[in-house]
């Protein structure tokens, strides 16, 4: 899919903490949202998902840092982008949920517990559009609760009387309520099951055919983004080490972590294989292992990895067009240090 | 009240449980902090002069002499009262009975405080209907005028039934807040769990539940200090304590008596003032530090607010600073520099 970019995160660096103790959360992150795209990001628990999320939208509690970076919304084209991190505070608060809304993480707390529903909604309308009357709040309100599928009822109901699910397509609608350009779903369906959480997704990506928004998709699920997403960027460590299309991330994984990622969880078609888990323990960030923050638990590590430290780089090989990775294995004029599970299938058949 | 501000859900997130912070760890960042560093300062000034300041007065705070109403001189630092008495001799000898009584009530007070407000908080039935009404009745008290009235009656009022009297008066804000506390914390998970695994009621008390009260108590000892001294300075203002043992409430009771501030003899009632006033912004100051330390939210690592604001950094909710590391690549910003 070759559209034009939406949303540009350009080298986008994270401290938390202000003075010498800071820890560097992400460092220099770069991702490219297009139009009309389902970007996921897949990492495990503290690899800096949700800090980019977070940063990206300026929503970083304290000691949340931006030490740099930029984070470039394109606008209709012709438009020159507009950087959401040198925005000022006004600016910021006006442009934040009408261009880019967030669906959080927790939706049981998300919701304000004394508020009906539709206050809830409405608010957010009121917060952006001080013109707008009581009246077309209300429409609007009624149009995003049949929009996510909750009957029109529940617009007087208390959070306390929704299920998960129900909250969370609540939360769903109050990103939609704007009409934003980009949504940023921050592991949206982590509290509900299985079954919920496949009815959510479903009926997003349904809503994005509608309403033509694109789409942020952070969850630890690797499973869940190689069926919906359509490009997935790995992050490990505060970086992205690899950023492809679904499918061929699923299929040639390039990065060992990637690769180590995949064989964590049974594949969803095809035959059975041992599921392996990543050995040792996620890097600490205050204490980085020296050159690629994987090597310690790779299985294919040499010596040159405890030094160099790999750029996230074009796949170099035919046919990997718009694949990116951060990996020495793959940079070498030796390709036959590339092990077969992360070397293009075609090559590997013929060796 | 800052203390309520103690956030649990965040205080549940931070990543060093109380626990397992060492007292000698906790000491290191309080001290990190310059409020607790200047507030610690002061007080230790002030508890220097209760120990030395009998011996270091330059004249008897009793001695009369002909020399009256003189203003600041060598011979007299902060000048004379309409009795020709040293009033930085008055000052002096008065620091020692200021500090044992605040310090002393304070730690008293807290001291109940504790035993009510995590009792309370912790038992059920009766006895936490019995130690919440107590709690109660002494919070609605007037305090002052129930203090005047016991320290009226007792024969012989030294430092220490003061000191008595204002515990005994003062301890219930500090109960009722560390009730609160200890009521949010029995309800939370880890305290189910111990209580699921079969620990006594004495060890959750005193290793799930104390610790993490830590900072609340004191906080609450802080405050009671500041509200003893302030308290006993009352007292021997209004003439309540007795005359003959001297302290800065004393002091400005002779000064109010001989209208000083009528009169316009400055150096007999601003000292004393001062004095009060600085060692109260001493405490206030250590509070603060305490609650920084204890408020994750305040928290700013181990760097100053004053540098923040040098740096450009402003820690708020739902606008994240940013400070760029390479700053001349704006031109803006080089045309301010330049």
């Amino acid at each position: 899919m070759v559209t034009d970019p939406i949303l540009e995160i350009r080298d986008l660096r994270v401290d938390y903490g202000y003075g010498a103790d800071a820890v560097t959360a992400l460092s220099g992150v770069s991702l490219t949202l297009h139009r009309g795209e389902i970007l996921g990001i897949a990492g495990e628990s503290g690899c800096g998902k949700s800090t980019l999320a977070y940063a990206a939208t300026r929503l970083l509690p304290p000691p949340g840092l931006v030490t740099g970076g930029a984070v470039l919304l394109h606008g209709a084209p012709g438009t020159p982008p507009v950087d959401l991190l040198s925005l000022p505070d006004a600016a910021l608060r006006s442009r934040r949920w009408r261009d880019v809304a967030v669906v959080f993480q927790g939706a049981l707390s998300s919701l304000n517990p004394v508020h009906r529903i539709r206050t809830q909604l409405t608010d957010a309308i009121a917060a952006h559009d001080p013109s707008s009357t009581r009246r077309s709040r209300l429409d609007r309100a009624r149009e995003l609760l049949a929009m996510v599928k909750l009957p029109e009822d529940r617009l007087s109901a208390y959070p306390h009387q929704l299920s998960g699910g129900m909250r969370q397509r609540v939360m769903i609608a109050m990103a939609l309520a704007l009409e934003p350009q980009v949504l940023i779903l921050d592991e949206p369906t982590t509290a509900l099951d299985v079954v919920v959480q496949k009815q959510i997704v479903e009926q997003l990506l349904e809503l994005r055919e509608r309403l033509g928004f694109s789409v942020v998709f952070i969850t630890h699920d690797v499973s869940l983004l190689i069926s919906y997403a359509d490009r997935i960027a790995v992050m490990y460590a505060g970086e992205v080490v690899e950023v492809a299309d679904a499918e061929s991330i699923y299929r040639e994984p390039r990065h060992p972590y990637t690769h180590a990622l995949l064989n964590s969880f049974p594949p969803l078609q095809g035959p059975r294989r041992v599921v392996t888990g990543i050995g040792g323990a996620p890097p600490d960030l205050a204490a980085l292992p020296p050159g690629c923050r994987f090597h310690p638990r790779c299985p294919y590590r040499m010596p040159a990895c405890a030094e160099r430290h790999p750029g996230l780089v074009a796949s170099p090989y035919p046919g990997d067009d718009g694949r990116t990775v951060a990996c020495l294995l793959h940079g070498t004029d030796d390709t036959t240090a590339v092990p077969a599970a992360l070397a293009p299938r075609t090559r590997s058949r013929s060796a | 009240m800052t203390i309520l501000g103690t956030d649990t859900a965040v205080a549940d997130a931070s990543p060093a449980p109380a626990a397992v912070r060492s007292p000698r760890r906790i000491g290191r960042r309080l001290l990190a902090n310059a409020k607790v560093r200047i507030g610690l300062t002061i007080v230790a000034v002030f508890w220097l002069l209760a120990i030395v300041g009998a011996w270091l007065a330059p004249h008897d705070p009793n001695e009369l002499s002909p020399d009256t109403l003189q203003g600041p001189s060598a011979g007299h630092w902060l000048g004379t009262t309409t009795t020709g008495q040293d009033i930085a001799s008055q000052l002096l000898a008065g620091t020692r009975p200021v500090m044992l009584v605040a310090f002393g009530s304070g730690a008293i007070a807290t001291v109940i405080a504790m035993v009510v407000g995590v009792a309370g908080g912790f038992l059920s039935g009766w006895a936490e209907e019995v130690l919440s009404m107590l709690t109660n009745i002494f919070l609605v008290l007037p305090a002052v005028p129930l203090m005047i009235i016991v320290a009226s009656q007792l024969p012989q009022v030294g430092s220490w039934a003061v000191a008595l009297v204002i515990a005994l008066t003062g301890w219930a804000w500090g109960a009722r807040i560390l009730r609160a506390q200890t009521l949010s914390l029995r309800a939370r998970d880890f305290v189910q769990a111990a209580r699921a695994n079969g620990e006594s009621t004495r060890r959750i008390v005193f290793f799930e539940i104390i610790p993490n009260l830590a900072t609340v108590i004191a906080t609450s000892l802080v405050m009671t200090t500041l509200f003893a001294l302030l308290a006993v300075v009352t007292l021997s203002f209004i003439g309540v304590t007795s005359l003959s043992d001297w302290n800065w409430g004393t002091v400005l009771y002779w000064a109010q008596t001989q209208q000083a501030l009528q009169r316009g003899l400055w150096w007999w009632f601003i000292p004393p003032g001062l004095c009060i006033a600085i060692l109260g912004m001493a405490l206030a100051l250590i509070n603060f530090g305490i609650d920084e330390y204890a408020n994750p939210r305040l928290r700013i690592g181990s760097v100053g607010a004053a540098r923040l604001r040098r740096q450009g950094i402003r820690p708020r909710v739902g606008f994240t600073p940013v400070r760029r590391t390479a700053p001349a690549r704006d031109p803006l910003d080089e045309r301010r520099a330049g």
